[in-house]
């Protein structure tokens, strides 16, 4: 296992130097001077363009201006937001959880009812439950998520008047951030109704997001149900006279996870592109909507470290997906 | 004694009759497929709608009728004969919009397609072909492509490029392409390993030959099935671009970008915003039920079980 592991580390190296250097050739291949792009300053002298230039470090050559990058990053050092001046790291890890709740959110919402759903269209295969189900899982898997969430809005804020529109939390609550989470701070604050607020506010993103993953579990779920219940290990359980739920929960589902496992952890980068849409739609504050207002601000030294840092954490979580998968299946440890 | 003659007779097809067969034998599977013949049957209705927009459209896509803002669809209260589906905010015929926006939502999946197809197959076949170092390193930088969430990546490319319809295909098609690459490769890798490769190269066929004549066609099935696929993600992408104010320009008749514009108005007029998503989910809905149908007659090994 421990060789499983480090050979699986070895082979994360190239890939983090090849995104640095997208995320470094970003900013020089933007068309302009790439100076006054990352200072922010337009219509400078000469002279201020040459101290500007010292300053970033753009006077060395390229390769050296690469491995300069390269050694700030290593010390933590994102650089700065043009808008707000503060450093970039720290206003990622500020939006972060609000990300990663919105996330966690959706592929429980996605998981919980994609697996049984997909275990009980294999078993009922043909059945009308399969076929509504299927069908609606394919709609589910084709759906332009930031039209979904504007006609969720419609329905459910628009003329049921149940949840709010946008935002966290409601105004009218104030409370410290103790772990980011808006759902376990509140119930921390101890404030009356602050929990429930922060519940209707995640709800609907929550859909949002959760779609297009359910559809792709639910479809998982069912072929490689169907493909182990096949299988001879699980006629001879069912010969021996075990009863339908135990050949199904122990024998099938078990094995049945295996891809089914990947497929969830795969769809960390689906949520991570899901998350650019959800959040614009409904203002949530978390990295989706901060990465599509840098863009449109020109903030550039965002856009460059935050590629970067969603692009590593994308790695960091498929690599995670990985080991699991060694662990739950030993037979591809050995490949 | 001239019966057994006749049996023994080998059967000798035309080149025709054979194709014939192979597509009869084709469209026998694609059909057992229920939902893929509907997905067929949508798409080539999209089809006509786009190539027969300009007859088909009651209304120029970007004129506007300033006495007719937000009038809703014909059938409701308010709504006006000459208007079916109603107008948008500037007194545009929504009917018009998205017939013309039909094309470009298969413009957009054509061009997507066809650049990360052709380029994934050069790509795949040369890591394939040559193996080694030339194999490393492409793959490498098609992980690091693929490392990046597909939207956001195309998003910074086009903040790269700079906002619009062309940028949005070219880096769509960028951050599709590494899929052809690995499957191209991945199919070219078990085909050098068969018997007529071998024969081909003891034959004096060179390099190029090699790839592109004897072993690129016996790769191309799982390569159709993914290009459907990617059709169906090219569209919703770009839409999600369009919407995000990074593909379609306004007043481009695109669905995502109908949408962005539409986003103001979804409490006070549903139609603005409930059709072009409709008309989204339709085509993309209609591709993946031909993709399907398409793995199941082109690729028995995936079949759904």
């Amino acid at each position: 296992m421990v060789r499983f592991i480090l050979s699986k580390l070895l082979y994360l190296v190239p890939t983090f130097l090849g995104i640095t250097i997208i995320a470094f050739s970003f900013v020089r291949i933007l068309p302009g001077d790439p100076v006054l792009l990352m200072a922010g300053e337009r219509g400078v002298t000469p002279e201020r363009h040459a101290e500007l230039s010292a300053q970033l470090g753009y006077d060395k050559p390229v390769v050296m201006q690469y491995f300069d990058f390269l050694g700030r990053l290593m010390q933590g050092d994102f650089g700065s937001s043009l808008v707000t001046k503060k450093p970039v790291l720290a206003e990622f890890l500020t939006l972060f959880p609000a990300t990663v709740e919105l996330g966690l959110c959706a592929i429980i919402i996605a998981t919980l009812i994609g697996v049984p759903v997909g275990v009980l269209a294999a078993i009922r295969r043909g059945s009308w439950f399969d076929q509504v189900s299927m069908t609606a899982a394919l709609v589910g898997f084709s759906m332009p998520i930031f039209w979904w969430g504007l006609l969720l809005i419609i329905l459910f804020s628009g003329i049921l008047g149940w949840t709010p529109v946008s935002g966290r939390i409601s105004l009218l609550y104030f409370f410290p951030n103790v772990t980011g989470f808006m759902l376990i701070d509140s119930i921390l604050s101890g404030q009356k109704g602050a929990f429930g607020s922060a519940l209707s506010h995640l709800i609907l993103p929550s859909i949002v997001l959760a779609t297009i993953p359910l559809a792709v579990i639910a479809r998982q779920t069912r072929s490689a149900m169907l493909e182990v219940m096949g299988e001879d290990y699980v006629r001879t359980a069912r010969a021996k006279g075990m009863p339908p739920f135990r050949v199904i929960g122990i024998h099938a589902l078990r094995n049945a996870m295996i891809p089914v496992v990947t497929t969830i952890g795969l769809q960390i980068g689906v949520l991570m592109a899901g998350a650019i849409l959800t959040e614009t739609i409904f203002s949530w504050p978390g990295i989706g909507k901060w990465m599509i207002d840098s863009i449109s601000r020109r903030d550039y030294p965002v856009v460059q470290s935050g590629l970067l840092l969603i692009a590593a954490l994308v790695m960091v979580v498929n690599l995670i997906v990985d080991l699991t998968y060694g662990l739950i299946n030993p037979r591809i440890r050995v490949k | 004694m001239s019966e057994t003659a006749n049996i023994a007779a080998p059967v000798r097809l035309s080149d025709a009759a054979i194709r014939r067969r192979m597509l009869a034998e084709f469209w026998f599977y694609f059909s057992q497929n229920r939902g893929a013949v509907v997905g067929l049957a949508v798409f080539a209705l999209l089809v006509l709608v786009a190539v027969f927009a300009p007859l088909l459209a009651p209304h120029d896509p970007t004129a506007q009728y300033r006495d007719a803002l937000l009038v809703p669809p014909a059938w409701q209260e308010g709504g006006r004969e000459g208007f079916l589906l109603g107008t948008d905010a500037v007194g545009r015929d929504i009917l018009s919009r998205l017939v013309f926006g039909a094309q470009y939502s298969l413009f957009i999946g054509i061009v997507v397609v066809s650049i990360a197809l052709v380029g994934g197959i050069v790509i795949g076949l040369l890591a394939g072909f040559f193996g080694g170092w030339v194999d490393t390193v492409i793959m490498r930088v098609m992980d690091v492509i693929l490392a990046f969430p597909s939207l956001l990546l195309a998003l910074v490319l086009v903040a790269v490029l700079g906002p619009g319809l062309t940028n949005a295909m070219i880096a769509i098609a960028i951050v599709y392409q590494p899929h052809f690459a690995r499957l191209t490769r991945a199919a070219v890798m078990s085909e050098m390993k068969r018997e007529y490769v071998t024969a081909a190269r003891v034959a004096g066929a060179g390099n190029l030959r090699l790839m592109f004549r004897t072993i690129l066609p016996n790769c191309l099935a799982p390569l159709i099935v993914q290009a459907t696929l990617s059709f169906s993600s090219a569209v919703l992408d770009s839409a999600a671009l369009g919407f995000l104010g990074m593909g379609a320009q306004p007043p481009a008749p695109e669905w995502g970008t109908m949408l962005a514009e539409a986003r103001e108005f979804i409490l006070r007029a549903w139609w603005v915003v409930t059709l072009p998503g409709l008309a989204i989910l339709v085509s993309v809905l209609a591709i993946n039920l031909m993709g399907d149908g398409l793995r199941d007659a082109l690729d028995p090994k995936l079949k759904r079980s």
